[in-house]
């Protein structure tokens, strides 16, 4: 396992800056998750990692040397790609062998390394076959393995899931953490699905732009967004924006809405933005505040409500089988310890 | 695919609506696509079919006898006489396809994966540049060449005429192949190139043995083009090495003796029977790998 650091990294494509003095230090062992929406420089960003895109300026040191400008070969990464991107004319196999058979790895190495991969991935069956006779499931899982037999000391994904349908993407996001709890090497994954971010990352890297907008553990991602745009990305339904105005008793009043803030809050008195996250709007008859609802989604195992609040809606997530129909009164509490408020700029208060 | 589907749907439509399919048969529109199709097949297979009839008949009964009448006493001896007039043009001709056959579809691989994946400065234009060579017609350049292979003193000789149909071969090989290479994803490009391979390992274990159908479209293409050429042939084989078109050209145009038009036929027939079979055998390969190169994606 190596360790990635980047140093004021600039990548430009014709005339456009997409990554501008990009500061990122991987720590070995890592599973860092690069999180953003399409065009958010992730992937361009992963690439220049594997040395397939030219910098403009700045650095990439992995495993302590400087690997700005060498071969992607010469990085010692691995590389696992959406669309696979296996040879189609070889078996598993050679795919699997292609890059040590052109080192010139001895050949009961390059033979112990395969067996090893596709042990790890259940591919042991499949090794005669080509891939056009294999599934999507197996052949990522094939993609995997090629990545894995040049036991790199990071391995890099690029969105290696998209491409399948959602119960075997679930099934092999569950194989890709055990795997990498088995070999604890460095993983540097770019995906735009937080679901991914946020069960495989040791660390979550939120993008837009080209821009890191915030970098910490799944959970401080979550829990205290450092901005608007980390707030309203992560989270399914988005937190709930509300503008309003913080008084200096630490009174938050936003439309229909007032809520007393804990003591601890250091948040200035003026124009706040309020978020809060669904699960932590609490539907009960004591609660303070009251309004009506106007949709409800159910989902099974719990319930999208959304409610009336001044002209837009907030939706809160209800996890008994309580009745309710739109049009109906309800009673609701905030819990202002979870909530997070942002000033007119978008940053975290 | 398209095909299939088609097919698979006609039936359902005819089966619930038998009434319809009278309709569309007796229609008058029908009729006139079919008397439409008739007369052009009619129109090109006609010549075909006096020149095979003739080829078969002796001289007197070309003389004596009706064009479109069958001969009555079918004779192989036009085809013997033809086939030793020509038989040197014959194989002068393979001598001349085969290498300008695989040295154009090999350079223009190579271009066409140099072009989309390594991109090197300018590729565009070199690309430009290349397929602007396509456009312009070859008389206008027989002679400046005719000039540069004397100065090089190969002027008249087999190289020059190979080398003259790799220059002319080189646009279209090139830009097929580009085009194929372009529908190939770029993903597949930069895992050989993680895993250490080179330009000529990437292309030579990677890519060509992916490029099958568009070397079967490839070769259709040269082989047919070569082996048809006439005025190339003429102007840089030199008369030793002249392809079978020139030899053919040769035996009809003889200004001495009567007009053997038993033997011409048959000498046209056969200098026509090589690009001819190669369509029949290959005219599934041929649309197949248009269609690959067009929309696999």
């Amino acid at each position: 396992m190596s360790n990635v650091h980047l140093r004021k990294l600039c990548i430009t494509r014709g005339s456009n800056q997409i990554i501008r003095d990009l500061d990122l230090q991987v720590e070995p062992g890592e599973f860092l998750v690069l999180l953003g929406p399409s065009g958010c420089g992730k992937s361009t960003l992963l690439h220049s990692i594997a040395g397939l895109i030219d910098l403009a300026d700045g650095a990439i040191e992995i495993g302590g040397r400087d690997m700005s400008y060498a071969d992607p070969s010469e990085r010692g990464i691995g590389m696992v790609f959406q669309s696979y991107a296996l040879y189609p004319t070889m078996t598993v196999e050679k795919n699997m062998s292609f890059g040590l058979r052109i080192s010139g790895a001895p050949k009961a190495e390059i033979q112990r390394r395969v067996r090893r991969a596709a042990e790890m991935l259940q591919l042991e069956s499949l090794l005669d076959r080509k891939p056009a006779q294999l599934s999507g499931g197996q052949r990522q899982r094939v993609a995997i393995g090629r990545a894995l037999v040049r036991e790199a000391g990071v391995y890099l994904f690029d969105e290696p899931l998209s491409n399948l349908d959602a119960k075997l993407r679930a099934e092999l996001r569950r194989e890709l953490k055990l795997l990498h709890a088995a070999l604890g090497s460095t993983m540097i994954y770019v995906t735009h699905d937080q679901a991914e971010a946020m069960t495989l990352a040791t660390r979550i890297v939120v993008m837009q732009g080209g821009r890191i907008q915030q970098i910490g553990t799944p959970a401080e991602v979550y829990e205290r967004p450092a901005n608007r745009f980390v707030a309203g990305f992560l989270g399914s339904p988005s937190m709930n924006f509300v503008e309003g105005q913080l008084d200096a008793g630490r009174r938050l009043t936003a439309g229909v809405l007032s809520l007393d803030l804990p003591p601890d809050c250091a948040a200035p008195p003026g124009a706040v933005t309020l978020a809060v996250r669904p699960e932590d709007i609490h539907l009960h008859d004591d609660g303070p505040l009251q309004t009506t609802v106007t949709l409800v989604e159910p989902m099974g195992n719990h319930q999208v409500v959304w409610l009336d609040c001044g002209g837009h809606n907030l939706s809160a997530i209800v996890h008994d089988a309580r009745i309710l129909a739109p049009g109906q009164a309800v009673r609701f509490a905030i819990d202002a310890a979870r909530i997070s408020l942002f000033d007119q700029d978008g940053s975290r208060l | 695919m398209s095909e299939t589907t088609l097919q698979a749907a006609a039936p359902t439509r005819f089966d619930t609506a038998p009434t319809a399919r009278r309709k569309r048969r007796l229609s008058p529109a029908r009729i006139g696509v079919y008397a439409f199709l008739f007369s052009a097949a009619l129109y090109f297979l006609l010549p075909l079919y006096v020149m095979i009839i003739t080829s078969f008949k002796s001289m007197d009964e070309i003389r004596s006898g009706n064009v479109f009448t069958l001969p009555l006493f079918a004779t192989t001896a036009p085809w013997q006489d033809a086939w030793h007039k020509v038989s040197g043009g014959f194989w002068n001709s393979v001598a001349i396809t085969v290498p300008s056959t695989i040295v154009p579809i090999l350079l223009g691989a190579i271009n066409g994966y140099a072009l989309s994946f390594w991109k090197p400065r300018g590729a565009n234009l070199l690309f430009g540049i290349l397929l602007a060579g396509a456009f312009i017609p070859i008389q206008v350049m027989i002679y400046p060449l005719v000039w540069m292979m004397a100065r090089a003193g190969v002027f008249g000789s087999l190289p020059a005429i190979v080398l003259v149909h790799v220059i002319f071969g080189m646009p279209i090989m090139t830009l097929l192949f580009r085009n194929y290479y372009a529908s190939v994803p770029h993903e597949l490009f930069q895992a050989a190139r993680i895993d250490g391979g080179g330009f000529w390992r990437i292309f030579l274990q990677v890519m060509l043995p992916m490029s099958l159908p568009i070397i079967v479209v490839a070769a259709i293409m040269q082989v047919t083009g070569v082996w048809n050429d006439y005025i190339l042939g003429l102007v840089f084989a030199g008369r030793d090495n002249a392809p079978m078109t020139v030899q053919l050209n040769n035996v009809i145009n003889t200004t001495t003796g009567t007009r053997l038009y038993n033997v011409n036929m048959a000498a046209t027939i056969l200098t026509a029977a090589v690009p001819l079979a190669i369509y029949f055998i290959s005219g599934r390969w041929f649309v197949r790998g248009i269609a690959a190169g067009a929309v696999k994606g």
